[in-house]
Formats: structure tokens, sequence, C-alpha cells
């Protein structure tokens, strides 16, 4: 679950770590008040305005605008609430700015990069700075990796101080700075693993030309699957943010993914469920989406993913493809029936069943009298879908 | 012969008066494994399964009382990762861990502390493991297994049955066949079950699945090129997966390094690994690949 740089850096402010602080409006009414409020409170002419959107690369596609004064941090305001903001994370059509960030301009002496996440191969997380803050990291991890230093942290045991001082001096910090620097990382871990985060990255951390350390931005992304014991982190979720069509499917507890193709596909398992896609890929027509359908492929499952995968207008056929172990293919079947007749499909339908039941279910399929297309194996499966696809 | 469990293996039921852990043990038994125990704490002294399984209020009790040596983990997410350190202090020598959901930070910090007291570990989120006609350890349905000398090793639950239903119509029973789970962390790796097979008599070849994400497959492929006298035939989903797009399996998204099914395909090619672009041909792969 990813949040905006407004709300991680509240989350930051509670760990003490110092932020480039500043106020969110959504309404364009509220520009000039609020930019006048961070200009008196953090004495300053000069502020920053953000565009809040989850997408990486806002500074690049317009999304960060550098205001020296009122008039042109308002006209800025008025530009980028509401736009299309378009970055390389984004695609090609955007994300529409919502929330506008207006926050305190300061000098930066000095940009560093600056992330913790989890190393999967050395099961330890990693503490990764670097000097060349401000631009990609995958950019300077490629062209010189030397110039990115890292700490393995046994979260049994927690970031020492001897972690910190390494990161501290790699980034040639000294004085009160190196001090500060030390205590901001110690406390980026503590965040980091007081609010299970997957990564928290700081791109720029940066140090002022007064010797103040402070973070600029704000990344989270955090472990959906530890958002029961963070109630006030869930809450932060920002529904816009994300595609409705795979937001209505969660709703239904399917595990859906739009795609460009137009053979849909429902399937249980999710190895199961890319192995489709591949062989769909691999019959000459290209999958629309993913969806896992999960251990329980009732009548009522079915239908909502019946309902998901309809909902793209560009699906021209449709393959369920399920191997039934818990689940009982006799009972898939009586729910694709159900659900063919209740929605009146005007798509093609091939069906894969295998595993318990299986016999029983072809049985209940070919007697149903619907237009509904048995297929024997995946190959079976892949091709009748991808011919149907072309002939509809 | 066979990998981790047989007939002899005395299992205990972490959640066994849980809704998934009663229907489930109930199907481990009809197949013949041999349960021994549950634990739900707080109901130490009943019994479940009608009456036919003791249940303990800890993993360590249950261990005093039957001798259960092996445990299986039905526990709610928000538990699980208590539930595998408590067994593993308990001196549990295999931990299966069916469970999914489990927060990441639980599972780094049971992972390190399960590696230290040296427990095996398999999962978490995984369909468990099925050793053919002897003992079967999870979710598998075991009816689709016909004994025989194939060792199956995945990270995906249907894709194992997929598997498995190519071999057996092809005419290739399995050993046994082990659901290692799609999470970032997992106890059992595929190098930790390819080590296993390869010591095993009476497995002749393994198919190995595995799927975008990590470097587990790539990891692998090199250990079999050094040390794998078996065939190994193997398969990876996600060939048209979206980069930077978690495919259902917490583990499983391209986020750059080798770890596209591209590039892990062509690296276990390059290891001698007889790798399938299509999974409608496992079976027949593994047959060709046995006769040479």
């Amino acid at each position: 679950m990813k949040i905006h740089e407004y709300q991680g850096k509240d989350i930051f402010k509670s760990y003490g770590i110092p932020i480039q602080d500043g106020y969110v409006i959504e309404d364009i009414n509220d520009a000039l008040p609020t930019i006048e409020k961070v200009q008196k409170e953090f004495k300053t002419e000069a502020v920053v305005v953000k565009a809040q959107i989850h997408a990486g690369g806002r500074g690049k596609g317009g999304g960060v605008k550098y205001s020296p004064t009122t008039e042109v941090a308002l006209e800025n305001v008025k530009e980028m609430l509401g736009m299309n903001l378009v970055t390389h994370q984004t695609g090609e059509d955007g994300q529409k700015v919502r929330k506008v960030y207006i926050t305190q301009a300061l000098d930066i002496k000095k940009e560093f990069y600056c992330a913790i996440t989890l190393d999967r191969s050395q099961i330890k997380d990693v503490f990764m700075v670097s000097s060349e803050g401000g631009v990609e990291i995958e950019k300077v991890a490629e062209e010189t990796p030397e110039k990115i230093i890292k700490v393995w942290i046994d979260p049994l045991v927690g970031m020492k101080s001897f972690h910190a001082m390494k990161l501290a001096n790699g980034l040639g910090l000294t004085g009160e700075a190196y001090k500060t620097a030390l205590k901001v990382f110690i406390k980026m871990y503590k965040c980091y693993m007081g609010t299970d985060a997957s990564i928290v990255e700081i791109n720029p951390l940066i140090l002022t030309e007064t010797e103040e350390i402070v973070a600029l931005d704000a990344k989270f992304n955090f472990d959906g699957n530890a958002m029961f014991r963070h109630k006030d982190i869930a809450e932060l979720r920002d529904t816009n943010e994300e595609d409705p069509t795979e937001l209505e499917a969660s709703k239904y507890d399917l595990n859906y993914i739009k795609l460009d193709g137009n053979v849909g596909c429902m399937v249980n398992g999710a190895g199961l469920a890319m192995a489709t896609m591949d062989i769909i890929k691999l019959a000459g027509g290209e999958p629309a989406n993913f969806l896992d359908v999960g251990g329980a492929a009732s009548a009522e499952t079915v239908k909502n993913g019946f309902k998901i995968i309809l909902s793209d207008p560009h699906v021209k056929a449709i393959l369920i493809n399920i191997f039934g172990g818990i689940v009982r293919c006799d009972r898939v079947a009586n729910g694709v029936i159900k659900a063919v007749e209740e929605l009146g499909l005007k798509v093609p339908v091939v069906v894969r069943l295998e595993g318990t039941n299986a016999k029983e279910a072809k049985n209940i399929l070919s007697l149903s009298g619907l237009d509904i297309i048995p297929a024997n194996d995946m190959k079976d499966a892949a091709q009748k879908v991808v011919n149907a696809a072309i002939n509809n | 012969m066979s990998i981790l469990v047989n007939k002899n293996s005395k299992v205990v039921v972490q959640g066994i008066t849980g809704s998934e852990g009663t229907f489930h043990a109930t199907q481990m038994i009809e197949y013949g494994t041999n349960i021994v125990a549950g634990v739900t704490p707080g109901k130490g002294g009943q019994t479940a399964l009608e009456s036919k399984v003791p249940v303990f209020n800890s993993v360590e009790d249950s261990i005093k009382e039957t001798g259960a040596n092996v445990s299986i983990i039905f526990v709610p997410p928000p538990f699980a990762a208590d539930a595998i350190i408590e067994a593993s202090e308990a001196g549990i020598e295999l931990v299966v861990c069916i469970t999914e959901g489990v927060p990441v930070h639980d599972m780094v910090k049971a992972k390190r502390i399960i590696d230290q007291n040296k427990t095996r570990l398999v999962g978490p989120n995984c369909p468990g493991l099925i050793t053919v006609d002897e003992c079967k350890l999870g979710i598998m349905p075991g009816f689709i297994c016909k004994k025989g000398n194939i060792g199956v090793l995945s990270k995906s639950g249907t894709l194992t049955y997929e598997a498995i239903g190519q071999l057996v119509n092809v005419g290739l029973g399995q050993t046994t066949a082990i659901g290692i789970g799609g999470d970032p962390i997992i106890g059992t790796t595929m190098i930790d079950a390819l080590k296993l097979f390869e010591e095993d008599p009476e497995t002749h070849g393994v198919v190995l699945i595995g799927e975008i994400g990590g470097q587990m497959e790539n990891d692998s492929a090199r250990w079999i090129k050094e040390n794998m006298s078996k065939p190994v035939v193997g398969f990876i989903a996600g060939q048209t997966a979206p980069p930077g797009r978690r495919m259902g399996h917490a583990g499983a998204i391209v986020s750059g390094g080798d770890d596209t099914a591209e590039a892990k395909m062509r690296i276990m090619t390059e290891c001698g690994i007889t790798v399938c672009e299509s999974v409608a041909d496992i079976g027949e792969k593994m047959k060709a690949a046995l006769k040479n």
C-alpha cells in the first residue's frame, strides 16, 4: 500500500525525522491563505508547490515547482490542481492531481538518497545511501554502483550506531551534520520497523546551507498483510490513486490486474493464472487480465469474476481454467452456468476444468445447452479461446 | 524413500480447532497421515476431529505427550509467525506453514530464529507437501498423485497440481511433491529441496516450477549445473506479467535484475535445465528428459 508524500512526512514527523514542512490543499480557494500561512510559519517568501500523486518522477513531469513569490506560487497551484500529471511511472494517460502540497523552500547544499528495504537473499534489511541524491537511483546503481553505500541489518538485533556511522561517513558528512545524520538514520529504521513498511525512501535527503539534515520527500510502501495492526496507516489509503476495476475486484476478494489484450481469463491460484496468461500469448492471443479467484471458486465468485472481466470493453472471449483440489469442479460448472444465464454473456466462454469431480463437471456443462466451449487441457483451452476471440 | 516426510512422521496440527485446521486435518488423516496431536491455546485437554485427536495448549506439551516431530500450521496470519517460532523453540524438526498473508517483518524474524535452531520450515503461504501414498502434509488433493520417481518442486499450488496431472497423463508417478510458497521470505528454498531430491535414490528426475520475482530460480539453476546428476525440467510462470505489479503471490513482482521470466528461462537453459516455454509441455518434456 502506498501513501502520499505529505502523509509520509507526517509519519516522519511522528518519529522525529526533520522534514521540509507544509500544508496540503484540495480546493483552489484555499491556495492563497495556505501559501501565506506557509510563508509566515516558516519565515520564507519562496515556497515549493508539489503535486500529490503516488507515482514517482513528479519533478521531471512538472509536478514540483519552486515558487519565489506569492503570485508565482498561486499560478503554479492553479496549473497543478486537476492536471493530468504524466511521469515515467504513470503511463501515457497520467494521473489526475487532486491534492497539492505547499511547502517551505530550503537552501540546498547537498542532496542524498537513502532507503531501507528487505534484502530477500540475505534475509536482512538493507539500508542504502548515496551521495547522488535527487536522481533516479536505478541509474546510479547501473552507472556508478560504488556510489551506493549499503549496510545489512538483522531485525532481531536492530540498527546499531556502527551501521549509521558507515552510512554517514560514506556520504562524507562531518561535524554537526554528521551527528544529526546518525540520529536520522536510526529513526528512519525505527520508522521502517514500526510501520511494517516494505520500503522507506527519502530522495532527496538534503544538507542545507545551515548544515541541517532535512527530508525533502517521503516515499513509503507498506505490507498490506500487516495493516491489521496499523489502522491509522490503513486509513491513509487513497483509492483515487488506484485502478477502479482493480479496486472493485478487491471488494469481492478477487485478485485482478488489467492488461492490454482481449482474452479475459479466470483462474484459481496465482501461479496457474500467470501460466494461463502465458499460454494464451503462446497460442497467438493477448491476455486481457490476470485474475486469481483464490481457493474457493463458488458460483458467486465466478459471477463476480465475469462482471469484473466484462467491465473491460476490449474482452472478446473468456477462458475459465480451474484445477480443482479442494474446489469441486462440478460446483464450479454449476456456478459458470448460473453466471452465464444471469449475466446473459455475449462473448464466447471456454471452460477447462480439471481435478476433483472434473468428469461430472464436463457432463453438467454439455447438458446445460448453453454455448460454453469445453476444453480438455491447457493447450486446447488456449487455442480455443484465442480462436474464439479472433472470430468474435 | 522420499523427502522430508513419510508414514512414520508424527504430526501435530497447530490451529486444529479452526475451520481450516479441522477440514484439512480430516483430509490428511483420510490420506493416511499420522496425526498425533493438535494445538489450540486455551483448549488443552479437549479433543478434536470427533474425539480422534488430543488437543494441547502448546506445542511443547504435545511433544511431551505424543512425541510429535512434525508440525503443520493453520493459524490466522497475525499469529502464524509466532506459531512457527513456538514450534521451532519446542524442538519440532519440520514445520509446514500453510497460512497465507503473514506479515513480511514477522517472517524475517521467524526465519532468522528457525535458521539458528536448525528447524526446517516449508512455507508460509504454500500448499504443503505430499509423499505419495504415505503422508500428506498440507492441502494438496492427494488423489491426483500416483506413486513413482519424479520429484515436483514449485512456488505455486494449483500449478503444482497441473504439473502432477500432466506427469500422470504421460505415465510418470511422483516421490514427493512440495510447494515451497510464493512469499518473499520462505523457509525451504528451491536449492534446499533440490538437495533432498538429489540425495533421494527413488527420485529419478525433478520438475521445478518457478515464477517472476526474486533470484531463487537463478540461484537454483547455477546450483543444479554444479551439483545435480538428475534431469530437471523447469517452467517459469509470468512471461506476460507487467513489470512492477504484484501477481497474486507477494513475491511475484518484476523489479529488476534478472527476475523476469525471460531472464530466468535463459539462465536455466544455460545451466542445462530443460525449460518449457509452454506450461502444457511439462509432462512430455520430463518423459523425454528421463530417456536421455
